[in-house]
């Protein structure tokens, strides 16, 4: 009982962590219809970012805030310089976005080298919670706040917001909004900052959890992937009942079955696009 | 049709050369490095078949290439002959093209190329995690390659024709392809859907069959792979080498029967060259890959012609020059 309780746990943090990292690919997907292939790179160069200023005693929030803010600043100079060029060429902007996320794979075991980077957990959060004998670690607890209440915060910000409406309408139906006078191109890359910020900000409060290694983008990109697809494009209720659904499968899967845990993480994509192909939480595309 | 084309006669000289190669390069590098061509121009064919004629960009074929590769390698283990490995092996991959083309054919365009992507790292997540089976991060040994019609494969040379035979069967086997009904049917489905359903074909079917046709020649290049190497491991499944392969169709140009090739062996080449020099090989594939996007998406053979033709015109006539460059670029 108690494992299958911890397993729970596990599984909802990393659920949370999932979020962050597929709200943001799930809203630049959606919006701007770029397959982003280096989302996993700017969780894996965010988490680094984040251990180097945690190395030289920064505060825990304060590093995973700056580690987003440098990464949202890299995202939409990315964006701004390189895919503009492409805008409208799905298939260019795929390949310069695997091409660029070689190049920071590759950078990433230039400077970080190719051991595992594991920062302590924040000295707050460490220990366990104990309730009737049961023991939930601190941290993940307080990983899962944070997602929920980014989470909470994108909702309000896309549902009842100026900007939220505008992205909306930037989701439906770029040229029209266009035509109404919304700045689609500055949402793009408003967007785009906000994802990678994201990814990074997510990299990095999962750090203590994961730790940081070289394979560690091509291993979350995926399931980033999974999610979306999962859930729907550009639908943010989508990319959290997908985090959520792929983290017990994740937990639960490696628990049980070790071998195949990897393969029990596709099955519901697999499900999920014979069923209902536009995902859980899609609109139909025309 | 006339029997004697410059196409023609570039390719005999072609096949001559390729031929004779062992004869007056006696290094056993240089002809290992060009059996490694080969065995790879035989992937990117393959792959061209769905990114070049069907428009449809697939990053999971390293996932093909690595279960053939794997189903030969650990029956190979078990003790049973190469004949029966080898064609296990093909079965296999066209069993799982069957598979990945039932799912990713699903969607088109992004979507198939997600798809394609998860489905890809699924393999790889099976030979990296299932140790009892792959054996994981190990990889797996192939303790010998067969001996064809008596002649034993064991040298470079040797191994070298034996590739050379699979190559130009592969290119022949293209090359009808590309000519045939089918091909251009396929090619249709590219271009306009919607008017070749209208025409009455069956678009997914074309498709479908497409990705079989795909699928098998990848598998017979994993297992070029797994003679070549005698070993395999899950780096060979993973989205690196599925890009690479992306890369060597792209870079070539893709739609072409020559493209590949030379895609091929521009990859390899560099692909030794710069890990002799430096390490970096994997940031050097992303700096090509992003170069090769950003000014010659076409790919560098037609993409150097085109970039010469500029060249000349420029030459030719200094004021109009710019303009042109502009629209070309708009």
């Amino acid at each position: 009982m108690s494992q299958w309780l911890t397993l729970a746990v596990n599984s909802i943090s990393y659920g949370g962590l999932l979020f962050l990292l597929s709200a943001g690919f799930s809203l630049i997907f959606g919006l701007m219809r770029i397959p982003n292939l280096m989302h996993g790179s700017f969780f894996l160069l965010g988490a680094y970012f984040g251990v180097t200023f945690l190395a030289q005693g920064m505060n825990f929030w304060l590093a995973a805030l700056l580690s987003a803010a440098a990464m949202a600043v890299i995202g939409a100079i990315i964006e701004r310089f390189l895919l503009r060029r492409l805008a409208g060429q799905e298939l260019a902007q795929v390949l310069l976005t695997l091409g660029l996320s070689f190049v920071v794979a590759d950078a990433c075991l230039m400077i970080w080298t190719g051991d595992p980077w594991q920062p302590e957990t924040p000295h707050a959060f460490q220990g366990a919670l104990q309730v009737e004998g049961l023991f939930f670690p601190i941290f993940r607890l307080v990983i899962v706040l944070v997602a929920v209440a980014i989470a909470i915060a994108l909702w309000l910000l896309v549902d009842w917001t100026r900007l939220g409406a505008m992205i909306r309408a930037g989701v439906d139906d770029a040229p029209m909004a266009r035509v109404v006078g919304i700045k689609v191109s500055q949402l793009f890359t408003l967007i785009f900052a906000l994802g990678a910020g994201l990814a990074a900000f997510a990299g990095v409060i999962g750090s203590p959890v994961l730790s940081v290694y070289p394979g560690l983008d091509n291993e979350m990109l995926p399931v980033a992937l999974i999610v979306v697809i999962l859930g729907g494009t550009g639908s943010l209720l989508g990319a959290l009942v997908g985090s959520f659904i792929i983290g017990f499968l994740y937990n639960f899967g490696q628990a049980w079955f070790p071998d195949l845990a990897y393969v029990i993480l596709f099955l519901p994509m697999v499900v999920v696009l014979v069923l209902r192909p536009q995902g859980l939480f899609g609109k139909v595309v025309p | 049709m006339r029997l004697v084309t410059p196409q023609r006669i570039a390719a005999a000289i072609a096949i001559l050369v390729l031929a004779t190669l062992p004869a007056w390069v006696t290094d056993t590098y240089y002809i290992n490095i060009t059996s490694q061509i080969l065995l790879f121009a035989v992937f990117a064919l393959a792959l061209n078949v769905l990114v070049g004629y069907g428009g449809l960009v697939s990053l999971g074929h390293a996932g093909l290439f690595a279960i053939a590769g794997y189903t030969a390698a650990l029956l190979m283990e078990a003790g049973h002959g190469h004949l029966l490995s080898d064609v296990a092996g093909l079965v296999a991959v066209v069993i799982a093209s069957a598979v990945f083309g039932v799912l990713a054919l699903r969607a088109t365009g992004i979507g198939f190329l997600m798809i394609t992507l998860a489905l890809g790292q699924i393999v790889w997540g099976l030979a990296y995690r299932w140790a009892g089976l792959t054996h994981g991060d190990n990889g797996v040994n192939v303790s010998g390659r067969p001996t064809v019609f008596g002649l034993g494969l064991t040298g470079a040379t040797s191994f070298y024709f034996a590739t050379l035979v699979v190559f130009v069967i592969t290119v022949a086997a293209m090359a009808l392809f590309v000519r045939s009904p089918f091909g251009a049917s396929l090619r249709g489905t590219r271009d306009q859907p919607r008017r070749m359903s209208a025409l009455g074909y069956n678009v997914w079917l074309i498709r479908f069959v497409a990705f079989l046709f795909s699928g098998f020649w990848t598998g017979v290049a994993g297992l070029l792979f797994i003679y070549y190497n005698q070993f395999i491991s899950p780096q060979v499944a993973a989205l690196t080498s599925s890009a690479e392969a992306l890369l060597m169709v792209i870079s070539g140009g893709s739609a072409t029967l020559l493209g590949p090739i030379v895609g091929a062996a521009i990859v390899v080449i560099m692909k030794n060259v710069v890990s002799a020099y430096v390490e970096r090989w994997n940031m050097a594939l992303g700096i090509i890959f992003v170069l090769i996007i950003t000014f010659m998406p076409e790919g560098l053979v037609p993409g150097s012609v085109r970039l010469w033709k500029l060249a000349w015109q420029g030459m030719r006539k200094q004021p109009a020059a710019s303009g042109t460059l502009k629209e070309q670029q708009s």
